[in-house]
This record gives structure tokens, C-alpha cells and sequence, in this order.
């Protein structure tokens, strides 16, 4: 069995990374990059770029059709030049969407030189920058995969029922643009993915193994952004739910934010409308973000990580772990001024 | 213009999309658009293949070709090494560049896609942005979005991210020079043009 996962690895460099921002992520777990990027620093004693002059890489344009290809590469062209600028090799980009897009470009152009000189060309005459292909590309889950026995003496508590001693039982979930495009470039490549459940079992929990482990979250692109298509994005995540449902995770966890927003906002649309919930009680199923699950565990602030902007709360997970947290700082903003609190929905309890 | 057939095939991309379908139905099987749409990749993959013009007229003017969600899970399982959603990608691009896409509501859609999305990316350098996430549009993000969308200014420090600040972090303002080069590279590079394909009355101009 070792010799087998052998064949499952990829390379991933020790330390020098060039990050490169998620739009997704950013507007819907904004904490969860600040999170990474403290882990990296303050835990793990990493040296990563977080540079000011990045911009999408216009991933979720190109798959909806409004990005021609020879634009995207230009743009991913730019990205490497100023990774190149600030003398880096290693790219991380938050996003699994821009992990595909980096890794279908840098394919194409390992396949067709002439392509690559071509985006040389459009890059020099659009901006006068030049650019090295990155010597490593992973994504950013991928870090944190490679240093979780390191991250595991460092942390505070373990994915453990305090209340029944029992290991979490976890829904992993991987963006389809993970592995999908290029299995090499996955842990586990496509078919046995292992980069949450690595994180899962070092940390003590246990991943759950349901039919429907490796289908779309359903976003879609278009057939999320255009409001008339969502019955596509919620049918499909909705088989999900069905499917992972009769074996009760605790909670699920995923390396895509566009995934992690789908999964915790469509169990409140499928309330509202079915007055259906995942789990027994009425609450729904948390979900996290790789970054978010880490901080955690590491004893980091829940409110500064984030959790308060999920739909589907995390109290009650928080608690069968064992974390101790201020409820009464969760809706505190910028120099503890009190906000108001959100509004109720009428059937997933809160 | 030439035939349609040759507009595909000069598409950088259609030699990694379309080797040789031996028309097994794999990625059918595992498409979710083939599970909520009357949607067939392996079906496109055979009208392409043959290469009738009429045929493939009639496929860039119907709905059929926006149905693709993207998650590409038909590359991982196709023996022969086919990539249908690719493939879904390159019919897309030749039909806003012949104006097919207006031939079908869904193809219509692409009107407001482009506008969206490419105003995002030129104005503010975002795909995405919590102010253009708007909570009328997205009611199914639920009242916590609502409530992070009208508090956010309070919120987002908290969360160590640099909401309409300069300088690194999450959710700064990307300087208006980075912004000029990337709207540069869309003139170089054809985006402007694919805009002016799907919306010509709005000019290239953003």
C-alpha cells in the first residue's frame, strides 16, 4: 500500500513562495488568507510574497467564455513576471481555479514552445515585462498538507469528540480544478485525492468515504453567475448533500473557496425551499476551509479566522472539539464596536 | 470567414480537446451538465468530429453548447485523452466571434457575462468583489451575507484583510497601474475584441 501511494506525490518545494490571491476566497473567507499566510510566517518560519501588484488571474472569466485563452495566458505571463521580479520560483496560488488555469497554461506551453513565445510577445508589447515559468507550482493546500506533522505538535486540539472520544467523522470535498485537469499535479492525483484527508487523519479524524465524494460542488461558472441557470449549481450539490448525509460528518472541509461558499450557502437555500436539513438536529453541516480547520486547531481566534460569516454555524462543532471561544465577541467590528446581528433564517437553526 | 470546421480547428486549443472520440459515452456518464440538462458531450464530440458544416452551424446556434458547468471531470476519464469541456470552450469562442450565440437564450446570456465579468476584471482588477456581490441578485447567499455585505468596512480588519486599502492583503485596491497594464494586455491580446463580438453596441471601449 506505501509503495502504491509512492506513485501519488508530487514535488513541493520546502520554502521561498510567491502567493497568489483568490478573488473567490478573498470576498467570501477573506480571514482564511490572513490565516494562511500566518501559518506560513509565524508557524512554520516560511518566506512567502504576498505582493500588492497581483490581480485575478481571470479564471472565472475564461470559463465562463468572456476571456479569450490568449488573454488569460497573458495575464498568468504577467503573474510569473512579477513573481520573477521579486526573484521567487515557487508559486502558490490560493485559488483552485487559478491552479488550473496556471497549470493548463504551463502545460501548453511546455507542449507548444511557440505558444509561450507568443505570450513573451503579447506580454512585452501590452506591458514591456518579461517572465520565468515557475520551477514549482502547488496549490496552497498543498503547503499546508506537506507540513501537517509538523503543524501537529503546535496545535491545541485534535479532531476528536471530547463528549465520546470518537474521531470527527469528515466530509472532505477537492475543487474539481484540482486534480482533475492534470492528475500529476494532485496529491492522490484525480481518483484517491489525499490532500484534506492527509490533513484529516494526521490531525485525528476520520474521513468518510461516501458515493459522491468526487462530483462537482456545482458551481459551474455561468451556470452559477447567470441567476435563471442556479437550479444547476444548487441539483448538484444537492446530490452531495444526499449522498454524504446518511453517514453524519461532523463537518465538511474543503481546499476550493468557491467550493466551501456553495456548500455552506446552499444547505440555507435548500431549507428555505425544501425545509430539508443535512443533519439530524435542524443545524446543517459546518464546512471549512482548509485554512480556517488549521487555525482552529491551532488555537486561533474564531472571529479573526472568519467563522462568522458562514451560514451554517459552527458553535456546536467548536464545542464537540473542545474550543474555547467569546460568543459574545462574534459580532464585534473594527475596535470592538457591536453590530448588529444577522437576521434568523426561518428553518436552518442557528 | 472560411468554414466553421476551420475556425475550430485553428483554435489554439482544439488539438488537446479533440484527438479521436471513439464515441464510448464516458464523459457523458460522468457530466453533471449531462444529469440536469438534455446535454450529451460525447454527442458534440461526434457532430465535431465529422465535421458537417450544417451540423455544427445548428450546434453553435443552440443551447446546447452553454450547458457545459466546466469542472472538466470528462478530461480525467476519457481513454482516448479528449478533453469534451475543452472542446465546449473552443464552439463557445467560435460563436460569439460569428454572432451564434444570439441564436438561443442561453447563448444570450453571454451579454450579460461579459459585461459583468470583464468590467470587474478591467474596472477593479476582481473576477469577484464583495461590493458586486450584490445580496438582491444573490438571495440564495443568505442573511449572513447580507449582514457581511452592509458591515463590512467593521468586518474585514478583523479578518486581517485590507478592505479598499493600499498595499498588500486581502481585498486592497489594486493600483490603477497594474489595472492599465492588464487592460492593455486585453487590447493586445483579444479581449477587447471578443467584447465587441458579444456586445457591439457597446464599442471596444470599455
Amino acid at each position: 500500500m506505501k509503495r502504491f501511494w509512492n506513485e501519488y506525490q508530487k514535488e513541493i518545494a520546502d520554502d521561498h513562495f510567491f502567493y497568489e490571491r483568490s478573488c473567490i476566497r478573498q470576498t467570501f473567507f477573506a480571514g482564511s488568507e490572513a490565516t494562511f499566510l500566518r501559518i506560513l510566517r509565524e508557524e512554520l518560519g516560511k518566506d512567502i510574497c504576498d505582493n500588492p501588484h497581483q490581480h485575478t488571474c481571470t479564471g472565472i472569466g475564461y470559463h465562463s467564455d468572456v476571456v479569450p485563452f490568449e488573454t488569460t495566458m497573458t495575464v498568468v505571463a504577467r503573474l510569473f513576471s512579477l513573481m520573477t521580479e521579486c526573484g521567487y520560483k515557487n508559486y502558490v496560488p490560493s485559488c483552485v481555479t487559478s491552479f488550473g488555469v496556471f497549470t493548463e497554461v504551463m502545460a501548453k506551453w511546455a507542449e507548444n514552445p511557440a505558444l509561450k513565445e507568443q505570450a513573451r510577445q503579447y506580454l512585452w508589447d501590452a506591458c514591456q515585462r518579461e517572465f520565468e515559468v515557475p520551477e514549482n507550482i502547488v496549490h496552497s493546500s498543498d503547503l499546508i498538507y506537506k507540513f501537517r506533522e509538523e503543524l501537529k505538535p503546535r496545535m491545541r486540539y485534535q479532531l476528536v469528540n471530547r463528549f465520546t472520544g470518537r474521531p470527527l467523522k469528515v466530509v472532505e470535498h477537492i475543487g474539481c480544478h484540482y486534480a482533475k485537469i492534470f492528475p500529476h499535479h494532485g496529491i492522490g492525483k484525480a481518483e484517491f485525492p489525499y490532500v484534506l484527508a492527509g490533513m484529516i487523519e494526521s490531525w485525528g479524524g476520520e474521513v468518510i468515504d461516501y458515493p459522491e465524494r468526487r462530483h462537482c460542488c456545482g458551481f459551474g461558472f455561468r451556470q452559477y453567475l447567470v441567476q435563471e441557470n442556479r437550479g444547476y449549481s444548487i441539483a448538484n450539490t444537492k446530490k452531495k448533500f444526499e449522498s454524504m448525509e446518511p453517514y453524519e460528518p461532523d463537518f465538511i472541509l474543503t481546499n476550493c473557496p468557491g467550493c466551501a461558499m456553495f456548500m455552506d450557502k446552499w444547505q440555507y437555500t435548500i431549507a428555505e425551499m425544501e425545509h430539508k436539513t443535512y443533519d439530524q438536529r435542524g443545524y446543517g453541516i459546518p464546512v471549512l476551509t482548509y485554512e480556517e480547520l488549521t487555525g482552529l486547531l491551532l488555537g486561533y481566534d474564531p472571529w479573526q479566522l472568519g467563522l462568522q460569516l458562514h451560514q451554517v454555524q459552527c458553535e456546536r462543532l467548536m464545542e464537540k472539539i473542545g474550543i474555547a471561544y467569546k460568543p459574545e465577541e462574534k459580532y464585534l467590528g473594527v475596535g470592538g464596536k457591536l453590530l448588529p446581528t444577522p437576521l434568523k433564517p426561518e428553518i436552518l437553526k442557528q | 470567414m472560411g468554414k466553421l470546421i476551420d475556425m475550430i480547428r485553428q483554435d489554439v486549443r482544439f488539438g488537446d480537446s479533440l484527438k479521436a472520440c471513439m464515441n464510448c459515452g464516458v464523459c457523458t456518464a460522468i457530466c453533471p451538465a449531462a444529469e440536469f440538462y438534455d446535454y450529451d458531450p460525447r454527442r458534440i464530440c461526434d457532430t465535431v468530429q465529422r465535421g458537417d458544416e450544417e451540423e455544427i452551424e445548428r450546434l453553435l446556434k443552440s443551447d446546447t453548447i452553454w450547458y457545459c458547468g466546466q469542472c472538466l471531470s470528462c478530461k480525467t476519464r476519457c481513454p482516448r485523452g479528449n478533453v469534451a469541456g475543452e472542446l465546449i470552450s473552443v464552439l463557445r469562442t467560435v460563436s460569439q466571434k460569428m454572432g451564434y450565440f444570439r441564436s438561443s437564450e442561453k447563448g444570450r446570456q453571454q451579454m450579460f457575462l461579459m459585461k459583468g465579468l470583464q468590467q470587474n476584471i478591467l474596472e477593479i482588477g476582481y473576477c469577484v468583489y464583495p461590493d458586486r456581490v450584490d445580496p438582491a441578485y444573490h438571495p440564495e447567499q443568505g442573511p449572513v451575507w447580507e449582514w457581511y455585505h452592509e458591515h463590512i468596512a467593521d468586518v474585514a480588519p478583523r479578518l486581517g484583510a485590507n478592505y479598499h486599502g493600499e498595499g498588500p492583503g486581502a481585498l486592497r485596491d489594486i493600483p490603477k497601474e497594474d489595472l492599465d497594464e492588464v487592460r492593455r494586455i486585453f487590447e493586445v491580446t483579444g479581449g477587447m475584441k471578443l467584447k465587441a463580438d458579444v456586445l457591439p453596441t457597446e464599442g471596444i471601449e470599455n
